[in-house]
């Protein structure tokens, strides 16, 4: 097509040698329109790749970790004799003898002293605690032989869940043969079933698999994700307003420009040195707590609200502050009623960007304690806590074959903490937003 | 022929020497509402504006016209201090607004531009209502109180604009809903309902058609009676129909004043004579 249009250019000119506009406008455009086409496809190919990726992130991670939401239960009888049973406090009562007692009803045929505790180890250590529960709960079936589903061993249920091979020679699984076989008469007598996971969404951190949860964490993100926030946001818009509209340009607001922007790129481990050194050492603040994380995260977090918050401010028409500062209005009130409300929307989305990074942070919380295994769930801003970040770096470190499986349901608990968070921000965001 | 103007400044018809671009015609008038004498403006080491001195009279509509960058829109947004807002921008001179000159430390800007409304160049009403771009400015000076007191002022305000037949309807809808003309009258309106003084319009239908524009200069010669106007506009047409005196500026100085009428038909200096005759600009 380019050719023929060149003759008929050549042609239509006769005997004049230049070639018409449009033969030259079309020669080129051949190749303009390839390279539009590559650049599209260099376009299509990075985004395919990072589609593929999160793809392949987000499928390792949830085949890895759905199984955590599933737990193998023991189904145990028990009788409850009155005479174990403390009638002052029946909470010390030895729940764990009367556990014992059970289990070894269900196999008379073990005698043996190493036997029986190779036995007990397939039952959890926290059967004893749900046995107290349910004793505290309903006191009226003490007397009675109550059937009750406890918890199994992680080592039972990393083989139910087919993570420990049975046909591997003994000394290569952590269970041995016999235990095979007693496992074996459980499930013969359907007394071993996959229940859901309740324990992993309401319990503490444990160093027992079956017994450790992510709510602690939980609890600990959301305390700290909400000191950040409440210090962050406005003290983030209150300097960058001040820096935008009201502050001289001179020499003072060029440096503190610049070490704000520095802030930005400085390795979040620092911050946690300095929170070390200023609120727990200089302050005397409580260690490990949900406060000194949120003001140190807040610390990390300020840099890129400011400057997501200054481009907002930037990008409010002029032609808006002049109609405002024609009929009169003073700085504040420019400010108050027409930058800010337009400026709000670009605001939160910098807040956003920063919460999710603060929520997302290890490094500057291992420094001031956070890091500490707690297993109490904290009611408060300072009561001792782990973050979910914290949380899964804990578990990716333990030898436990089930935490494996937990380190990945934790991260798919926090990836669900931060979309809903962010769906928060995003409908908070609509709401401001005004397309007029 | 803008461009040329630019490159070539000293094209063979700009005859006078830079001594002699003093200004011609009477600057003074009787009883002045403004009176500007050797204003000078300088963003950083420019200087945009060069001794200006003119009086604006009372129940006056002036118009500045001249070729773009001559300073004609820098000059007008010195009457307002809205020049305050530029980091860069520097002003010389005396400007008296009732007797006290408006640069003077002691004078408060924000009564001050209350005083001198400035509608401008675009249409900006605020992102918000009709009603709430009228009654947004008095309320923040406290003229009105009551929500009777700011229905009445916006009422009075739109239909002194002539857009309250058009938009009494729909009140609660955004100003930017509006179209090119409505808007301007608004920002019109909005100006008016602070009741100022003087009502400086920079280029205020330059991007209306020629319909919208009828109606503004409509607006201008009834509103004439009430306040005064100082409108700077590059379309010689709407200088002759809307204004009584007449400022011709040319890169920083103010060339001529006079009359609408004289400079349009007798004018005294070469430059002024070029330009209304279309020569260039």
């Amino acid at each position: 097509m380019n050719k023929s249009n060149k003759q008929a250019g050549a042609g239509s000119s006769g005997t004049s040698r230049r070639e018409r506009t449009i033969d030259i406008v079309n020669k080129r455009l051949e190749k303009r329109y390839r390279k539009e086409k590559r650049f599209r496809l260099y376009g299509m190919l990075s985004i395919i790749a990072s589609v593929l990726f999160l793809a392949f992130l987000l499928t390792s991670i949830v085949s890895n970790g759905y199984s955590a939401f599933w737990q193998t239960y023991i189904k145990l009888d028990v009788q409850l004799d009155p005479d174990m049973i403390d009638k002052e406090d029946p909470g010390r009562s030895n729940y764990q003898g009367i556990i014992k007692q059970a289990i070894g009803a269900y196999y008379p045929e073990v005698k043996d002293r190493k036997e029986r505790r190779e036995l007990y180890s397939l039952f959890s250590s926290g059967a004893a605690f749900q046995l107290r529960d349910e004793v505290l709960k309903n006191p009226a079936v003490v007397g009675t032989t109550l059937s009750l589903w406890v918890l199994a061993d992680d080592d039972v249920d990393m083989l139910m869940k087919g993570h420990i091979k049975r046909n591997v020679p003994e000394n290569e699984r952590r269970l041995n043969d016999k235990q095979l076989q007693w496992i074996a008469k459980l499930e013969a007598g359907k007394r071993i079933e996959e229940r859901f996971n309740t324990t992993f969404f309401t319990a503490g951190d444990s160093r027992e698999p079956e017994l450790a949860g992510i709510w602690g964490a939980v609890k600990g993100s959301f305390y700290t994700m909400l000191v950040t926030l409440a210090l962050s946001f406005p003290i983030g818009i209150a300097a960058a307003v001040y820096l935008e509209e009201f502050a001289p340009k001179n020499l003072a607001t060029d440096f503190i420009e610049v070490n704000i922007n520095n802030l930005a790129a400085v390795p979040s481990i620092v911050f946690g040195l300095l929170g070390l050194a200023v609120f727990l050492n200089f302050f005397g603040m409580p260690r490990s707590t949900p406060l000194v994380g949120g003001i140190v995260l807040m610390l990390m977090t300020l840099p890129t609200i400011i400057i997501a918050s200054r481009a907002a401010l930037k990008a409010v028409p002029p032609s808006i502050r002049e109609a405002a500062f024609g009929v009169g209005s003073s700085k504040l009130q420019v400010v108050t009623s027409h930058v800010l409300p337009l400026a709000l929307p670009g605001m939160l989305t910098g807040t956003i960007i920063g919460m999710a990074q603060a929520l997302g942070e290890t490094a500057p919380l291992l420094m001031i304690g956070m890091v500490a295994f707690i297993v109490d769930i904290p009611g408060g801003f300072t009561d001792p806590a782990a973050v979910m970040p914290v949380q899964i770096y804990l578990w990716a470190d333990s030898p436990e074959r089930a935490f494996v499986e937990r380190t990945s349901a934790a991260i798919m608990v926090l990836l669900a903490f931060l979309i809903s968070m962010n769906a928060l921000a995003v409908v908070m965001r609509k709401r401001f937003e005004r397309r007029w | 022929m803008q461009e040329v103007l630019k490159k070539n400044p000293t094209e063979k018809r700009i005859l006078a020497p830079r001594e002699s671009r003093k200004t011609i015609g009477n600057i003074t008038v009787p009883k002045p509402r403004m009176v500007c004498r050797n204003v000078n403006v300088h963003y950083g080491d420019k200087q945009a504006i060069r001794n200006v001195s003119i009086d604006i009279g009372r129940n006056e509509v002036l118009a500045m016209i001249g070729p773009s960058g001559c300073g004609k829109s820098t000059f007008l947004r010195c009457l307002n201090r809205m020049n305050d807002t530029i980091d860069s921008c520097h002003v010389t001179g005396e400007i008296l607004f009732d007797g006290r000159n408006i640069y003077d430390a002691s004078v408060d800007v924000v009564p001050l531009r209350a005083q001198i409304g400035m509608v401008f160049q675009k249409p900006n009403p605020f992102p918000k209502s009709i009603y709430e771009n009228i009654a947004w400015a008095p309320r923040i000076h406290g003229i009105v109180e009551s929500k009777s007191d700011a229905d009445e002022i916006v009422e009075t305000s739109l239909q002194k604009a002539g857009l309250w037949e058009e938009v009494k309807e729909r009140l609660d809808q955004p100003g930017t809903s509006l179209s090119g003309g409505q808007q301007q009258r608004l920002c019109i309106a909005r100006a008016i309902a602070v009741s100022p003084e003087v009502i400086l319009m920079d280029e205020p239908c330059s991007a209306l058609d020629p319909i919208a524009t009828a109606k503004i200069e409509d607006l201008i010669e009834e509103l004439r009676t009430q306040y005064t106007i100082a409108i700077v506009t590059h379309s010689m047409q709407q200088a002759s129909r809307v204004s009584q005196r007449t400022a011709f500026f040319h890169l920083g100085d103010l060339i001529e004043v006079g009359t609408t009428e004289t400079i349009f038909t007798k004018p005294s200096h070469q430059l002024t004579e070029d330009y209304i005759t279309g020569r260039y600009g």
